[in-house]
């Protein structure tokens, strides 16, 4: 596929979600204003919490917000995107859970121990679609295809068919608040995330070399850039995002369901991908816009809910939002805006650009 | 007959964002000629044939072609050969998944259906009344490239057409191939064909043209008969100014052959694409390959720079045995590669000119040592100035520039790195006269500072000019050095057809 | 016509492509696997009814594993399909189940009308976002994937069965043939039995290939998918080609829906819930390329029934189970994707290499070209 011609400023590509997250918003002060009250309460287990709307977007969004970074380095290097985040995310909650399961006892210790474990299962089977992609050269839907059809049984294979509780104040403060502080934990896995990544690519060159790859391996590799290996690294890099978005997820609800945890989470952070203005086909990306398209996936969702719009019937009003969006950001209807817009301006038909816009 | 016009441009303007590509261009073409359409890079020749086939909406102007009464609007190339429009492009333009004969009928038949039968008969024929070697059912993916170009004016010329535009055909053929596609050019005009001519090779213009459009910065200079603007004048129109006469570059003297160090030197080097070979060169020393296409030519510097993968032999830089078996090896040893196909090895299209520049250098420093946006910035418009790359800004996006400011970032590129050793294969390819010389005194500039230099190129002249040692190669193999006195047009022709013996 | 020389040259046998390449690679793991299954598993697969059963079954997964065929060799990708099934399924159930027309004839009729009307609407709209509007392909048919499945919520969230007599009747006609049955212990005949949905998928294989080889749209689909920007340049409307495979791809979607319903006629929220992962396995796995411009629908065909032998043969063997059946999809998959790309890469590096031997071997001109 040829690359679209997009404008390269950097205002340029985060206009639209900016313009739909505005638009949400605006929408629901119009509709109704108590969406964005803050309130404390005081939650089952005897913690004060911030609640509303708002806090609710912000936090259920994070599993996603974290994938969709990920996502976005996977899409920029690889040109393609990987669909096997939910399966393999459900491979490790479960790693998470056996491992806690077979240390006996929920302790600091034992959770570190557990993240790191099923940090490193995550990473083996995003290097085996990593593998895939990089050195026999298989688009990457196709091959993370494999593992997003027997992933969950994987998952399924590793803690058999139970749904595992663990019940123990640390889970929930991994996946709800900790005592003493108001804001959920899931929102400080988001920054602390972004926060790796922001240095990731301020200490080193990586987002140089993941673009380069991503626009033309062949002239990155003669620059001495290894693609393979850079692939690799995305691959990974979204490893340690799902694996903290699926110990977030397990810990949330304090259990583990292999067949629920993150379903379909792929398509949302694939959308907040392209809703953030990134081109699904590689290249130049921006980790901002992918974290903000995230935000509006929530935001969409958690409005329709207040709206009383069943959670099943979601999907159908989520869909005419995306399409809007993806439309009000095509480059066609973009330049026809733009010479619809020149010809206002000149105000006369004597413009001899009016068929000019390329 | 002979000056019954075909087809006439008019006042033709093009603008892009920022950039007036035509302005008030005309352009005529008459019956049973030849006529070429000449400019530097950028000069508007592509936008122009672009226009006119319908790939881009002209934004002012008019077209007449010969049996319409009135001015058309062409709005797709599909509509351009419903006029008798006919474009083979410099870049091969056909689908490598279809047959041979597919790619010469698709996009044109009328009615629904496809008839196989009938399809792969005529184009069976016409196959064989060009002289093309290839087969109706072929995939058109397993030809060569010159074949693939021959398959593609097989199309045009079956589409009866009355304009037939040849945007740069030649760049991947060779002499024979150039030859071929000449006597089809020829055997076309005597059937009553327009032709225009795209090229940057100015022999060829001479050896078939009938006339020559000047462009120069999306204005027309002048229309000319062949006989009436010798090559030089031509030059001089192109490019604006008066040539500086090319022989007025001081030919690099060798090293002194005591003196001399060889900064490379490589035994029965070999690749998984070439031969083994053996290689050296001194400091300051402008060395070059030549030979046919596919000669190997390519490949062997592809070794020397661990291009492909090195499947043997010794290498020692500066005197001390080294293993370059990647890019990155290579670079670490001080030597630079400037590769023949800029659009799909050299440049990253999307990335800024400033990013494309530091790349290099930052892969040679490291992952973990960025450069910072400062220094970058510095680096950028050093170079930028340095080799006069025209561009908006260093955040420009390097795809936005044209053919030969690309090439100059590439080298700054490398410049950047201060590499001890520098390949550069074909430069000069499809760039404009001007920024060729440029880069040729270059070239010499950096060897007198001790730089060592490979050079590549098609122009025989060109390397005649640049470099102190020429090394030939047939058939993938070195079969002669050509040193001091040797240094001849003929000479090199002698040893490149094998005559020597 | 006789033209002799003509017919020699044309006839010349032309190696293989990579696709024809692909899909006799699927063609032959096919035979052999069923074989095996023969070999080993006995039972079922020794009689001519295993391979109906295979087809009675699979016949929705066929017609859309060929309308993903189709939007790939275009170079798109389309995973609405599977929503829109259960969407037309939902639909036809709750039309037929509410339709007040006297004649059944007429309301079968209606019904299927519907569902060829929903995938034809999903097929126009995705098909003016993606070809028109240039959205990318995998965003918009996500987007109708969402949509598919909400309105099918939104239309009812609880199973609902068929209860129309006619529609059941027609479900359970079945063409029976003799001579390819076999005798039960009790010495019965039991001839083979082949659904109406079976029919109209192999139909459906028939004439997508015939739609791809022998029209224009056909051709021009493969040529966009193996370059876009060269088809634009050879005359091609390369958007209303993209245009019509998504049409072409929606309307089977719909089509499969109802084939669906007459296999098994309720309505249900999960109905062929990923079933447009397993389409673009069954293409895949029949040579198809996501890159665009290779493929062909037989051996989509052949890749649906590889999908669905495997099903059969894990529900005959100990290991019974869905999560052995999804662990043994997956190990297929990746089985076919290696050996593609394996394939597919050494193909080419041997042909670079017959060609630089081809350039080489002509020797140089004999006089030197006249110097200038």
């Amino acid at each position: 596929m040829k690359k679209k011609n997009s404008s390269s400023s950097g205002l340029g590509q985060l206009l639209i979600p900016l313009v739909a997250l505005g638009i949400l918003i605006v929408f629901n002060l119009f509709r109704d204003i108590s969406f964005f009250s803050i309130t404390m309460r005081v939650n089952n287990s005897g913690n004060s919490v911030l609640a509303g709307n708002l806090i609710s977007v912000i936090d259920s969004a994070s599993e996603l917000a974290i994938i969709a970074m990920g996502m976005t380095l996977v899409t920029a290097a690889c040109g393609g995107q990987d669909i096997s985040v939910g399966a393999v995310g459900a491979i490790s909650g479960a790693v998470f859970v056996k491992v806690l399961q077979g240390m006996g006892s929920i302790t600091v210790s034992s959770v570190i121990i557990g993240l790191v474990l099923c940090c490193l299962a995550t990473i083996v089977f995003k290097l085996f679609n990593g593998t895939l992609v990089a050195v026999f050269r298989i688009q990457p839907m196709i091959a993370t295809l494999i593992l997003y059809s027997c992933g969950r049984s994987i998952a399924y294979w590793i803690n058999g068919d139970a749904t595992p509780q663990l019940n123990s104040p640390i889970i929930s403060s991994i996946g709800m608040t900790i005592p003493g502080i108001p804001i959920p934990t899931p929102i400080f896995a988001v920054l602390l995330v972004g926060l790796l990544l922001f240095l990731v690519f301020r200490f080193t060159s990586l987002s140089l070399y993941t673009q380069s790859v991503g626009i033309n391996a062949n002239a990155a590799r003669l620059n001495g850039i290894n693609p393979t290996y850079i692939k690799l690294v995305s691959f990974i890099l979204l490893g340690v995002c799902v694996s903290v978005a699926s110990i977030i997820g397990v810990c949330r609800l304090g259990q583990l369901n292999h067949k629920t945890l993150l379903v379909d989470i792929e398509m949302d952070a694939i959308l907040a991908v392209a809703i953030g203005g990134n081109n699904l086909g590689g290249g130049r990306f921006k980790l901002i816009g992918s974290i903000l398209g995230a935000y509006i996936i929530q935001m969409l969702t958690t409005t329709l809910y207040a709206m009383n719009v069943a959670p099943v019937n979601v999907k159908a009003y989520k869909a005419i939002v995306i399409i809007i969006i993806v439309v009000a950001g095509s480059p066609v209807v973009k330049s026809k805006l733009t010479a619809l817009w020149n010809r206002i301006r000149s105000g006369g038909p004597q413009n001899a650009q009016k068929e000019g816009v390329s | 007959m002979q000056n019954e016009i075909v087809l006439t441009m008019r006042g033709i303007c093009k603008y892009f964002p920022g950039v007036k590509a035509l302005e008030n261009v005309d352009f005529t073409l008459r019956k049973g000629t030849i006529h070429a359409l000449m400019g530097e890079n950028g000069a508007g020749k592509s936008t122009l044939i672009k226009v006119l086939t319908g790939v881009y909406p002209m934004d002012a102007g008019e077209i007449r072609i010969e049996g319409i009464d009135h001015p058309v609007v062409v709005h797709s190339p599909q509509e351009a050969q419903s006029y008798g429009i006919s474009t083979v492009y410099q870049e091969i333009t056909l689908c490598p998944n279809l047959t041979v004969a597919e790619n010469m009928f698709i996009g044109r038949s009328k009615g629904r259906g496809v008839d196989w039968k009938a399809m792969e008969k005529r184009s069976g024929e016409l196959l064989d009344s060009l002289g093309i070697p290839a087969r109706p059912r072929q995939q058109l993916g397993s030809c060569s490239l010159a074949v693939q170009q021959m398959v593609a004016i097989a199309r045009a010329v079956d589409t009866e057409c009355k304009v037939l535009i040849l945007d740069e055909p030649t760049s991947s053929l060779d002499d024979k191939e150039v030859e071929m596609l000449f006597a089809l050019m020829r055997d076309l005009k005597a059937r009553g064909v327009g032709i225009i001519f795209v090229t940057h090779f100015l022999e060829q213009v001479y050896a078939v043209s009938d006339q020559i459009t000047v462009l120069r910065n999306g204005q027309l200079v002048g229309e000319y008969a062949v006989r009436d603007l010798p090559q030089v004048k031509l030059v001089e129109k192109m490019i604006g100014k008066d040539l500086e006469d090319l022989s007025v570059i001081k030919k690099h003297a060798p090293p002194a052959g005591e003196n001399s160090v060889n900064y490379y030197e490589a035994e029965n080097l070999s690749s998984s694409e070439s031969r083994p070979f053996d290689f050296h060169i001194a400091r300051g020393e402008v060395n070059g390959f030549t030979g046919l296409l596919g000669s190997g030519r390519s490949e062997s510097v592809r070794a020397i720079f661990g291009a492909d993968p090195a499947t043997g032999g010794t290498v020692r830089v500066d005197g001390k045995h080294v293993k370059i078996s990647k890019p990155l090896d290579a670079m670490k040893h001080g030597i630079g590669y400037l590769p023949e196909d800029r659009k799909r090895d050299g440049i990253i299209a999307d990335l800024s000119v400033r990013d494309n520049i530091t790349l290099a250098l930052q892969v040679v420093k490291g992952m973990n040592h960025p450069i910072s946006r400062a220094k970058a910035e510095a680096f950028a418009d050093e170079y930028i100035k340095a080799l006069d790359i025209k561009t908006a800004s260093s955040d420009t996006p390097i795809k936005s520039l044209s053919g030969g400011n690309q090439q100059k970032v590439i080298l700054a590129r490398w410049l950047l790195t201060h590499p001890q050793y520098l390949i550069l294969d074909e430069p000069t390819r499809g760039i404009d006269v001007g920024t060729k010389t440029e880069i040729q005194k270059l070239v010499l500039k950096l060897a007198e500072e001790g730089m060592s230099i490979t050079f590549i190129s098609s122009e025989i002249e060109e390397m005649l000019r640049t470099c102190s040692r020429l090394i030939v190669m047939r058939d993938r193999k070195i079969v002669g050095e050509l040193t001091g006195d040797e240094l001849t047009q003929e000479h090199v022709m002698k040893t490149i057809a094998g005559g020597e013996q | 016509m006789a033209d002799k020389n003509r017919g020699a040259r044309i006839r010349q046998r032309e190696p293989l492509t990579d696709a024809q390449m692909l899909m006799f690679i699927s063609i032959g793991i096919f035979a052999a696997m069923y074989l095996a299954a023969m070999l080993t598993l006995k039972g079922g697969f020794l009689k001519p009814q295993q391979i109906f059963d295979l087809l009675n079954d699979n016949a929705a997964l066929i017609i859309i594993a060929c309308s993903l065929t189709i939007v790939m060799i275009g170079g798109g990708i389309n995973i609405s399909v599977g929503g829109v099934i259960g969407l037309t399924v939902m639909s036809c159930a709750l039309f037929l189940n509410k339709v007040g027309v006297e004649s059944s004839f007429l309301s079968i009729l209606l019904t299927f009308l519907l569902a060829l009307g929903i995938g034809l609407g999903f097929g126009l709209l995705q098909g003016f976002l993606v070809s028109y509007l240039e959205i990318q392909p995998f965003i918009v048919t996500l987007a109708g994937m969402f949509l598919a499945r909400g309105l099918t919520t939104i239309l009812s969230v609880n199973p609902v069965k068929v209860q129309h007599e006619a529609f059941l009747a027609l479900v359970k006609t079945k063409l029976k043939i003799d001579w390819l049955g076999y005798t039960a212990k009790n010495g019965n005949l039991i001839p083979a039995k082949i659904e109406i949905g079976a029919i109209v998928a192999i139909a459906v294989v028939v004439l997508m290939y015939l739609m791809l080889r022998y029209t224009k749209l056909g051709r021009s689909i493969y040529a966009v998918g193996g370059n876009r920007q060269s088809a634009l340049m050879l005359g091609i409307n390369v958007k209303r080609s993209i245009f019509w495979s998504y049409v072409i791809s929606g309307l089977l979607s719909g089509l499969a829906g109802f084939v669906f319903l007459m296999h098994k006629p309720a309505g249900n929220a999960s109905v062929a819930m990923r079933g447009e992962m397993d389409a673009i396995a069954a293409s895949i796995i029949g040579g198809t390329l996501l890159t665009g411009g290779v493929g062909n629908v037989i051996g989509t065909l052949f890749g649906a029934m590889i999908l669905a032998t495997i099903q059969k043969i894990i529900a005959l063997s100990p290991l019974n189970a869905s999560w052995w059946q999804e662990m043994a999809n997956g190990a297929m998959l990746g089985f076919f994707i290696i050996l593609q790309s394996v394939v597919l890469s050494a193909r080419s590096r041997g042909r670079a290499k017959r060609l630089t031997r081809e350039k080489a071997a002509p020797q140089p001109p004999e006089d030197p070209p006249p110097s200038a």
